[in-house]
């Protein structure tokens, strides 16, 4: 193998190239080549490092010296000052949010600096493409020591031991799951990874499949051994061409190696793994459903029982977990499950990957222990709120979560204290809102995309949440009457009591949390007929405080429809009648003269 | 598709949707994967090739039309030669997701769901399409545009004819 002295990684996930990251890449290297120094530079393209918003992003190692934001003008610089010369460029370094300190090494930004990377161990610092990354780094040596040194009982023994619970949403022991379909009898059974991630907000399992697929590929292998399944899908969004690419090349490249397909690794095991591609319906993710839109149906959930476990793809007993679940299986055989046990809370081990996003300075993936209180999550990694903002509530678990107050942002984070908050931890989106996010805006937000996802199989959600969403809309706009409160609250308990999946089940939550903290929102909605955060349209007036009002004339200038009128230098006025309340003015004036409430 | 029984040579699109069944055929739960090859052939599914779909896969038109309209991802009408997706995901919606929207609208002349007349573009609204760090995001066709202002987006349209 040819030694490199530098090694230059340039982000290749779906965040950075968006942002251009392939021009920059191809600029390295050509001007590697213009400088001959690529036979001792080598230019590497990883996965995503979580930290899109700050992309493309550059690492050089040997020193981790962390460029973001680059451009293809920076790169002779990197190339001749940093590659050449040894002189770090001071001015595509990171720069702390408050101290607008420059922060030259990759483990020194606040970011990353409190996270724990398990699942994302390798993302970001791997080549996706080529498995020999991987295996460099210990890459298919769990599945190594499970085919040759346990039996399928001790396999799942040691994943009961370690305490994972699954990512996808409800959270259930993996290793009790693998035992139910082990004891599943027959000669046929599937291993399924759902890899759906429909949670509008939420981007792990993306980032993963991206910046590491073999990590996937190797946990649903150990499942495989565990269960007694020879085949297995991958069922992804279509919406993810790159990592159904990557998926792709893994796993031609695993069957290459024979660390897939038949006989793997000399030991008479024998596992094939497929791709599906989804066809954009959230409720597929629902395992149930998943599995009828592999064998070709509409993708609608069945009653449980009969468990996957016991009757799934195909009628077969079938073991489905999600795409971080897989990605920290290997991690459990190569450390033992006492080391994976040891992180984490009592009942909830390990770490968990959280998409921070909304109001935040630094919006990014995140993976952290659990245990870890929401305040560091979001103060410490997250930097805080965007141009010192209020804090107001975090969104914890997407369309069946809930929202939580600034007053428990102090409890540790697990499956069972989000619970007890009346959110979940679903698939760990977390949106961080702040003083000018309405709360009830959100609640019908969530609400109106479970209608709109609803399969219609049964009538509490089909029906049910079409009413509350009736009345989230009646609010919104300024009808509401206070007996709609209770309405909303019964509609939900009813909704939550009676639907048959999980969809229709958790469909109420994002209503019910906000009713429960932010009660005095919809009060001030329906009987003062305000919004208090200024979004709901209908309940805004735009004014011009006279006093600031220079008589510029650019407000009435952008106004479509001419509601604004004024003599030059004399304040202006605005016609409430006229106003559409677009908005226009209030960006356009420089003097803060406009104001909405 | 010609509707004649005469032995017309067959066109390109019905040559590559050939080897698709040539693919599939025989296979368990092949019928999405086959619709959504066809898709990519045609652009969009005609009734035809839905009747050709069932004859050869064995499956009633029916279910087949069942299985069409559950999917978001599967179109019976003609589509634009640009797929303008614009997210309303949670991350985007937070940070004005909806101004971008009316931007759109304003740019092509086209609400959420339709395709202009002469087919340059077709407009629709989407959940989250995995770059929710750049929120607000826009892709047009494969490519995703990230950190959007409403004023970024009538330019950034016109370089796609
Ligand atoms: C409406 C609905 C959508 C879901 N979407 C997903 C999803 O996108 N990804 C996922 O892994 N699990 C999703 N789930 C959870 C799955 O049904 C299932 O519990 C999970 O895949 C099990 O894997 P785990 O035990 O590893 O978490 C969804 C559940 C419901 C009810
Ligand atoms: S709860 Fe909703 S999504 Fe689930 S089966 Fe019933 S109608 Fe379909
Ligand atoms: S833009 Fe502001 S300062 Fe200028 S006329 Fe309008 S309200 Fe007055
Ligand atoms: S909000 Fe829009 S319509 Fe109303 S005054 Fe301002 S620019 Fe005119
Ligand atoms: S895609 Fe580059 S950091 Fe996420
Ligand atoms: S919410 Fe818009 S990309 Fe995820």
């Amino acid at each position: 193998m040819q030694l490199y002295r530098a090694h230059v990684l340039v982000c290749g996930g779906t965040g950075c190239v968006s942002s251009g990251s392939k021009k920059i890449q191809e600029a390295i290297v050509d001007e590697l080549a213009k400088q001959n120094l690529d036979k001792e530079i080598k230019v590497v393209e990883t996965g995503c490092h979580g930290f899109c918003e700050m992309g493309p992003i550059v690492i050089v190692y040997p020193e981790g010296t962390f460029y973001c934001q680059v451009q293809v003008d920076d790169i002779a610089e990197i190339v001749s000052e940093h590659l050449v010369k040894g002189r770090i460029v001071q001015r595509l370094l990171f720069k702390a949010p408050l101290t607008e300190e420059q922060v030259p090494s990759y483990k020194d930004i606040a970011f990353y600096r409190k996270q724990h990377r398990v699942a994302l161990r390798n993302c970001g610092h791997i080549d996706p493409e080529h498995i020999q990354e991987y295996i460099a780094r210990d890459g298919y040596e769990g599945l190594a020591k499970a085919l040759t040194t346990m039996t399928p009982q001790q396999v799942i023994e040691e994943m009961k031991k370690s305490g994972l619970r699954g990512r996808g949403g409800g959270g259930f022991p993996t290793g009790l799951k693998w035992e139910f379909a082990s004891k599943s009898p027959g000669p046929k059974k599937y291993i399924i990874c759902n890899a759906d991630e429909g949670d509008p907000g939420a981007f792990m399992d993306r980032s993963v499949l991206e910046g590491d697929p073999h990590s996937v590929l190797e946990g649903m292998l150990i499942g495989a051994y565990a269960i007694g399944a020879d085949e297995g899908y991958i069922y992804v969004r279509a919406e993810y061409p790159l990592a159904i690419k990557r998926l792709k090349v893994a796993i031609a490249q695993a069957e290459e190696l024979g660390l897939l397909g038949d006989n793997i690794l000399g030991t008479g095991f024998s596992c094939r793994l497929h791709i599906k591609e989804g066809a954009g319906a959230f409720v597929c993710g629902e395992e149930t459903a998943l599995m009828a839109s592999i064998e070709g149906s509409r993708g609608m959930p069945n009653p449980r029982p009969p468990f996957p476990a016991v009757k799934g793809l195909w009628e077969k007993p079938s073991n489905i977990n999600n795409v971080e679940t897989y990605a920290n299986v290997p991690v459990i055989f190569l450390h033992g499950a006492e080391k994976f046990a040891s992180m984490g809370t009592e009942n909830s081990k390990g770490t968990k990957v959280f998409a921070l996003t909304g109001k935040l300075r630094n919006t990014g993936l995140a993976e952290v222990p659990m245990g870890i209180s929401l305040r560091e999550i979001i103060f410490d990694i997250g930097g805080g709120i965007m141009e010192d903002k209020k804090f107001k509530a975090v969104q914890i678990g997407g369309p069946s979560g809930g929202c939580i107050p600034e007053e428990h942002l102090d409890t540790p984070v697990d499956y069972d204290s989000l619970i007890a908050l009346g959110a979940m931890m679903g698939s760990g989106g977390l949106v961080v809102m702040d003083e000018t996010s309405c709360m009830v805006d959100v609640a019908r937000f969530f609400l109106n995309f479970t209608q709109k996802e609803s399969c219609g199989k049964c009538t509490p959600c089909r029906e049910g949440t079409k009413r509350m969403l009736e009345i989230l809309q009646k609010i919104c706009d300024g009808n509401g009457v206070p007996e709609d409160i209770t309405t909303l609250e019964t509609l939900g308990a009813v909704i939550k009591n009676t639907a048959l999946c999980g969809l229709g089940q958790t469909a109420p939550n994002p209503v019910l949390a906000t009713l429960r903290y932010f009660r005095h929102e919809y009060e001030a909605h329906i009987n003062d007929k305000k919004c208090p955060a200024g979004v709901c349209t209908a309940l805004l007036e735009y004014k011009i405080v006279a006093e600031n009002c220079k008589g510029c004339g650019a407000c009435a200038r952008v106004c479509p429809v001419g509601a604004i009128t004024g003599e030059k230098k004399e304040p202006h006025e605005i016609d409430t009648s006229k106003c559409i309340k677009c908005g226009s003015c209030i960006e356009k004036c420089k003097f803060n003269a406009i104001v909405k409430g | 598709m010609c509707q004649c029984k005469c032995e017309e040579p067959k066109s390109n699109e019905a040559l590559e949707l050939e080897k698709v069944f040539a693919k599939y055929e025989g296979k368990k739960g092949a019928l999405i994967p086959v619709l959504q090859a066809a898709q990519d052939i045609y652009g969009y599914l005609p009734a035809e090739v839905l009747k050709e779909i069932s004859a050869r896969l064995r499956i009633p038109v029916s279910k087949i039309y069942g299985v069409v309209t559950f999917y978001a991802q599967f179109h019976l009408n003609p589509r634009g030669r640009n797929i303008i997706r614009v997210c309303l995901g949670t991350a985007c919606h937070v940070r004005g997701g909806a101004k971008i929207v009316e931007a759109v609208t304003k740019a092509v002349g086209i609400k959420d769901g339709e395709t202009t007349e002469d087919l340059r573009y077709t407009f629709e609204s989407v959940a989250c399409l995995g770059a929710c760090g750049l929120a607000p995001v826009m892709m047009v066709n494969d490519d995703t545009h990230g950190r959007l202002t409403p004023d970024k987006v009538a330019p950034l349209l016109e370089q796609y004819k």
